[in-house]
C-alpha cells in the first residue's frame, strides 16, 4: 500500500471516528451520571435525520435550518426519554433500568418503521460537500474534511460547556458524587436532563453527518453506529469523556484500516468492534484513559 | 410423615396425568384443527423451550444475558447441517461447496437434534470463561457482543453455513409431538435442576454473590452450569424452529429474537418456571392475534389501512410499561405448585 | 504446626494503608475480639483471611496450608467461616433454603442425578434438609423455617447468618459485629448463644464488635486496631487500662 492511498484511508478513518467519537459522548454522559447504558441513544440519531429529512422535503426549509432544528428536537427528545422512561426506574434494580432502555431502543426502532416505512430514503447532500479535492496525489472528499471539522467545533464546544459553566461543573459534579450534589441543593435531575440533552444534541450531529455521508436513511440505521460509539465509549473508559473521544477516533481509524489491510475480513468489520469490546471489557475494563467522572 | 409421602405421590400422579391430558389436547388438535393453529401450537412449544431455558440463566441465577439468539443459531444451523441431505446440500451452496464432512453427513432428526444441542452447549462452555469475567451491565454487553459475533460468522462463513444464503430444503421435522416433546422435556429438566440443590445455589448467587462463595460456592461453575444448561435447551429450540420453518439464514438469530424472548421472560416474571410458560404461549397468540392489527381491516363501510411493525410497538410498550409499574411481571418468582391448586380448589368447594 | 495464624497481613489501596502489619496466632477454640474504632480495618482484615481481599503483603495459614489468595469457596470448604456486618442472608430464599445453601459445597451428588432424581442425591438431599432443621432447632428458628429470609425481625437475621455459617462445618468462625443495633437484652441472648456454640462445637472464634461489655464478657484475648494498626493485645483488663486504647476511643470503654 501507497502513502497516498494510506493517508487516504486514514483521513477515512478520522472521519468516521468523528462520528463514533460525537455519538460515544452521548453514552457516557449519561453512563457516568446515572450508570445507565442508554440503549436507545442510537436510535435518537436515527430520528434526527427523519427530522432534517422532513424539513427538507416536507417543509422545504433551507438544509441548515432543519439541520439546526433536528439537533434541537432530538435534545428534546432525549429529555423525554429520561423524563418518561428512564426517571420512574431510577431507583429500581439496574437490571430494570437496562430493560426498559432495551425497551425505549425497540419502541423507536418500530415506530420509526411503522411511521416512516422500511424502506431506505434518500438524503440530502448540500453542493459543496459533493466536491471532490486532489491533494497531494491524494482524492479527498469534501465531505471527508468537514466531518472532522464540524466535530472539533462541536467538542470544543461540549469542553467549554464542561470546564467553563456552572452547569458543567454541576455535570461534572454529579458524575462524581450524585448524593454530596444533591445535599448542596442542586437539582440533579436538572443535571440529568441537560446530560441527556446534550448527549442527543451531539448523536443527532453525528447522526445528520453520517446520513449524509452515506447518503440515505432508514429506521434501523441507528442500531449498528450506536453499537459500535458504544464499543468506542468503553474502549476509551465509560464515563469519561475525554475517553470517549478519543475511543471513537481511535475505533475509527482501526476499522477503516482493517477493511483497507484486509480487504478479505470486509464482511466481519461489524464483528470486529464486538471482538474489540469483549477484549476490553475482559482485560481492561476501565478502558484507556481509565474511570472518571464525565470530564 | 407417611401422609407428607403419599401426598408427594398424589401431586407426582396429578403431573403425570396433565401431560397425558396435553398429549390428548396434541392429538385432537394435530387431527382436527387447521394448519394455522397448528403452526402457532408448534411456535408456542418452541417458545416455552426457549423461554424456561433463558429464565434459567437471566431469573433464576440472575446473571443477565442478552445472547439467547447465539445458541439458537448454533443449534439450528448444526441440526440442519445434518438433517438436510448430500444432494440439497449440493444444490444450496451454489456460491461455495460445502467443507467435508458436512457434504456427506446425513442423520435423522433426534440424534441431529441432540448434537445440536450439545454443540450450543460446547459455545456455551467455552463463552462462559471470558463471559462470567464481568458483570451486570458488562455481562449484558458482552452476550450481546457475542450473539452479534455469532450472526456475522454464520454470515461469512460460505463454506460452512452458506452465509447470507442460508440453508434451504429443511426437512418438515418438526410436528406437535416434536415441539411439546421437547418442551415438556426442558421444563421437567429446568424446573428439577431450579428445585434441587443446584438451584438453590444458583438462586443464592443471585440473592448475594459474596455471601454465596462465602458459603462454598464455587460461583463460576455455577453461573457456567446454568449457562450451559441454558444452552443446551436454546440450541434444541433452535433446530426445532429450523426445522418448522424449513429455511434458515443468519438474520433468523438477530438481536430481535432476543428481545421477543425478554419480553417474555420478563413478562412472566424473571425466575418463575410457570411464568415462564404462561407468557410465552400468551406471547406467541398475542403476535399472532396483534398481527391482525397489521393487515387492513374493513369495519363497515371504513377501510382502515394496515400498520406493519405495529406488533412490536406494542410489545416494547408493554415490556416499558411493565418494567416501570410491575416489574415482578406475572408470576414474580413464584411457581405453580399442585399444593396451592389443590387448596384452591378446596375453597372453591367450600364456598361453592 | 498452628491451627491458625496471619503474619504481617497489609491491605493497601492505592495510596491509602488500610490495614498495616496485623499479625495473629490462634489455637483451636480460642475466642478472640478484634477491637477498635470505626474504619480501623477489622472488616478488611476479615476480608483478606476469607479470600475476598487479596493482601498487598503478608500471609495467612490455616492448619498448616498457606490459603493467601485462595478463592473464597475453597477457603470455606477448608473450614472458615463468616457472617457480615451488613447482614448478607438470601432474602429470596427461605430460612431453611438459607441453612440448607450450606451443605451444598460438600455434596457428592453431579447435577445430572439431582435433575434425574437418583438415589444418591436423593439421600443426600435428604440429609441436608434433616440436618438444616436440627441445626435450626439448636437455634430456635425453626418455627420459621419456610419463612422468606427477608421477613424475620432483625435477632433473628443475625442468628440465621450465624446458623448459615455454622451449616459449613467451620472450625474457625469469623463474626462481623453480630450485635450492632441490638438492645441489652437481644445482646445478653447473643452472648449466651456465642458461648453455647463455642463450647457444644469447640470452634475457634473471632468476633468483631464495638459493644465492650459484650466484648469483654465474652472474649479472652483481644485485639486492638486503629487506622489499620495494631495498638494493643492482651486479656480484656489489660486492655481496658491500656492507655493508647483508651485514647483511640477517646474515653472509658464502656462497664470499666
Amino acid at each position: 500500500m501507497d502513502l497516498p492511498l494510506f493517508l487516504q484511508q486514514l483521513l477515512n478513518g478520522i472521519s468516521l471516528g468523528s462520528l463514533y467519537a460525537l455519538i460515544a459522548i452521548g453514552y457516557t454522559m449519561v453512563y457516568g451520571i446515572i450508570r445507565l447504558i442508554n440503549f436507545a441513544h442510537g436510535d435518537v440519531l436515527m430520528v434526527s435525520t427523519y427530522f432534517t429529512y422532513f424539513g427538507i422535503s416536507v417543509y422545504a426549509l433551507p438544509w441548515w435550518l432543519s439541520v439546526i432544528i433536528a439537533i434541537l428536537l432530538t435534545a428534546l427528545l432525549g429529555i423525554l426519554i429520561d423524563l418518561g422512561a428512564y426517571r420512574p426506574v431510577r431507583h429500581a434494580p439496574r437490571v430494570s433500568a437496562l430493560i426498559t432502555a432495551i425497551g425505549v431502543s425497540f419502541l423507536l426502532e418500530n415506530l420509526g418503521l411503522v411511521v416512516f416505512g422500511g424502506r431506505p430514503k434518500a438524503f440530502y447532500r448540500p453542493d459543496f460537500l459533493n466536491k471532490t479535492y486532489e491533494l497531494a496525489g491524494v482524492h479527498v472528499f469534501s465531505l471527508s474534511i468537514w466531518v472532522p471539522l464540524v466535530t472539533a467545533l462541536l467538542l470544543v464546544l461540549v469542553f467549554l460547556l464542561l470546564y467553563r459553566t456552572r452547569v458543567g461543573a454541576a455535570m461534572r459534579a454529579v458524575a462524581k458524587d450524585m448524593e454530596m450534589v444533591q445535599l448542596m441543593g442542586v437539582d440533579v435531575n436538572r443535571v440529568i436532563s441537560l446530560a441527556f440533552a446534550v448527549g442527543s444534541a451531539l448523536a443527532a450531529a453525528g447522526g445528520i453527518m453520517w446520513a449524509m455521508k452515506y447518503p440515505q436513511i432508514n429506521p434501523l440505521m441507528g442500531i449498528i453506529p450506536g453499537l459500535k460509539a458504544f464499543v468506542a465509549a468503553v474502549l476509551g473508559g465509560i464515563g469519561n469523556i475525554h475517553g470517549a473521544v478519543l475511543g471513537g477516533f481511535l475505533l475509527g481509524v482501526m476499522e477503516i484500516l482493517l477493511v483497507a489491510f484486509l480487504p478479505s475480513l470486509a464482511g466481519y468489520r461489524d464483528a470486529f468492534a464486538f471482538i474489540l469490546l469483549i477484549l476490553i471489557l475482559l482485560f481492561r475494563p476501565t478502558g484507556l484513559v481509565g474511570k472518571g467522572a464525565s470530564g | 410423615m407417611s401422609d407428607w409421602r403419599g401426598r408427594d405421590r398424589t401431586y407426582r400422579l396429578c403431573a403425570y396425568g396433565s401431560i397425558l391430558c396435553l398429549f390428548a389436547f396434541l392429538f385432537l388438535v394435530e387431527n382436527y384443527a387447521d394448519e394455522y393453529q397448528i403452526r402457532i401450537l408448534n411456535v408456542s412449544a418452541i417458545f416455552v423451550t426457549m423461554a424456561v431455558s433463558y429464565n434459567l440463566i437471566n431469573g433464576v441465577a440472575g446473571q443477565f444475558s442478552l445472547g439467547p439468539n447465539a445458541f439458537m443459531a448454533v443449534g439450528a444451523y448444526t441440526t440442519a447441517l445434518l438433517t438436510i441431505s448430500p444432494a440439497e446440500k449440493e444444490l444450496c451452496f451454489i456460491i461455495e461447496p460445502i467443507i467435508w464432512p458436512l457434504s456427506v453427513l446425513h442423520l435423522p432428526f433426534l440424534p441431529s437434534l441432540l448434537i445440536g444441542g450439545t454443540f450450543a452447549a460446547l459455545l456455551g462452555f467455552i463463552m462462559a470463561f471470558p463471559v462470567f469475567r464481568v458483570r451486570g451491565d458488562y455481562l449484558a454487553i458482552v452476550t450481546l457482543g457475542f450473539g452479534e459475533v455469532v450472526r456475522v460468522v454464520a454470515n461469512n462463513t460460505q463454506s460452512i453455513t452458506n452465509g447470507p444464503l442460508g440453508l434451504k430444503g429443511l426437512p418438515e421435522y418438526t410436528n406437535l409431538w416434536w415441539s411439546w416433546g421437547v418442551a415438556v422435556f426442558t421444563v421437567f429438566c429446568v424446573t428439577r435442576l431450579v428445585k434441587s440443590s443446584f438451584g438453590r445455589a444458583m438462586q443464592a448467587i443471585r440473592e448475594d454473590e459474596v455471601a454465596a462463595a462465602a458459603m462454598g460456592i464455587n460461583v463460576f461453575r455455577h453461573k457456567m452450569l446454568a449457562f450451559v444448561v441454558h444452552a443446551f435447551f436454546a440450541g434444541m429450540a433452535g433446530g426445532l424452529m429450523a426445522h418448522l420453518v424449513t429455511t434458515i439464514s443468519p438474520t433468523l438469530f438477530s438481536f430481535f429474537l432476543t428481545f421477543n424472548l425478554l419480553v417474555i421472560i420478563v413478562i412472566g416474571g424473571l425466575g418463575s418456571m410457570t411464568g415462564s410458560i404462561i407468557a410465552a404461549i400468551i406471547i406467541t397468540y398475542a403476535g399472532e392475534w396483534l398481527r391482525a392489527v397489521e393487515e387492513p381491516m374493513a369495519i363497515g363501510p371504513f377501510n382502515i389501512p394496515g400498520i406493519p411493525g405495529m406488533r412490536m410497538v406494542v410489545f416494547a410498550i408493554m415490556l416499558i410499561l411493565v418494567m416501570i409499574f410491575a416489574r415482578q411481571g406475572l408470576m414474580g418468582r413464584r411457581e405453580f405448585s399442585w399444593e396451592w391448586f389443590c387448596g384452591f380448589l378446596r375453597t372453591g368447594e367450600r364456598r361453592g | 504446626m498452628s491451627f491458625f495464624k496471619v503474619e504481617h497481613l497489609t491491605m493497601k489501596f492505592g495510596g491509602l494503608m488500610a490495614v498495616s502489619d496485623f499479625s495473629l496466632t490462634t489455637k483451636e477454640g480460642d475466642l478472640i475480639g478484634l477491637i477498635g474504632p470505626n474504619g480501623a480495618g477489622k472488616t478488611t482484615v476479615f476480608n483478606m483471611i476469607t479470600g475476598r481481599l487479596l493482601p498487598t503483603e503478608g500471609k495467612i495459614y490455616f492448619r498448616g496450608e498457606d490459603i493467601t489468595g485462595t478463592p473464597s469457596h475453597i477457603i470455606n470448604a477448608r473450614g472458615i467461616a463468616r457472617t457480615f456486618q451488613n447482614i448478607r442472608l438470601f432474602n429470596d430464599l427461605t430460612v431453611l433454603e438459607n441453612v440448607v445453601i450450606g451443605y451444598h459445597g460438600r455434596l457428592h451428588s453431579s447435577f445430572l442425578e439431582a435433575i434425574f432424581r437418583l438415589p444418591r442425591y436423593k439421600s443426600e438431599e435428604k440429609k441436608m434438609r434433616s440436618m438444616a432443621r436440627e441445626l435450626l432447632a439448636e437455634v430456635q428458628l425453626d418455627n420459621v423455617a419456610d419463612e422468606k429470609a427477608g421477613t424475620l425481625a432483625y435477632g433473628q437475621q443475625r442468628k440465621l447468618e450465624i446458623a448459615r455459617a455454622l451449616a459449613t462445618n467451620p472450625r474457625l468462625l469469623l463474626l462481623d459485629e453480630p450485635v450492632a443495633g441490638m438492645n441489652p437484652r437481644e445482646t445478653g441472648d447473643m452472648m449466651d448463644f456465642i458461648n453455647s456454640i463455642h463450647e457444644a462445637y469447640g470452634l475457634a472464634i473471632i468476633l468483631i464488635e464495638h459493644d465492650m461489655r459484650f466484648v469483654m464478657g465474652l472474649c479472652e484475648h483481644l485485639v486492638v486496631l486503629d487506622h489499620g494498626v495494631t495498638i494493643a493485645t492482651g486479656t480484656p483488663s489489660e486492655i481496658q487500662n491500656h492507655p493508647q486504647v483508651i485514647e483511640a476511643y477517646l474515653g472509658e470503654p464502656e462497664g470499666a
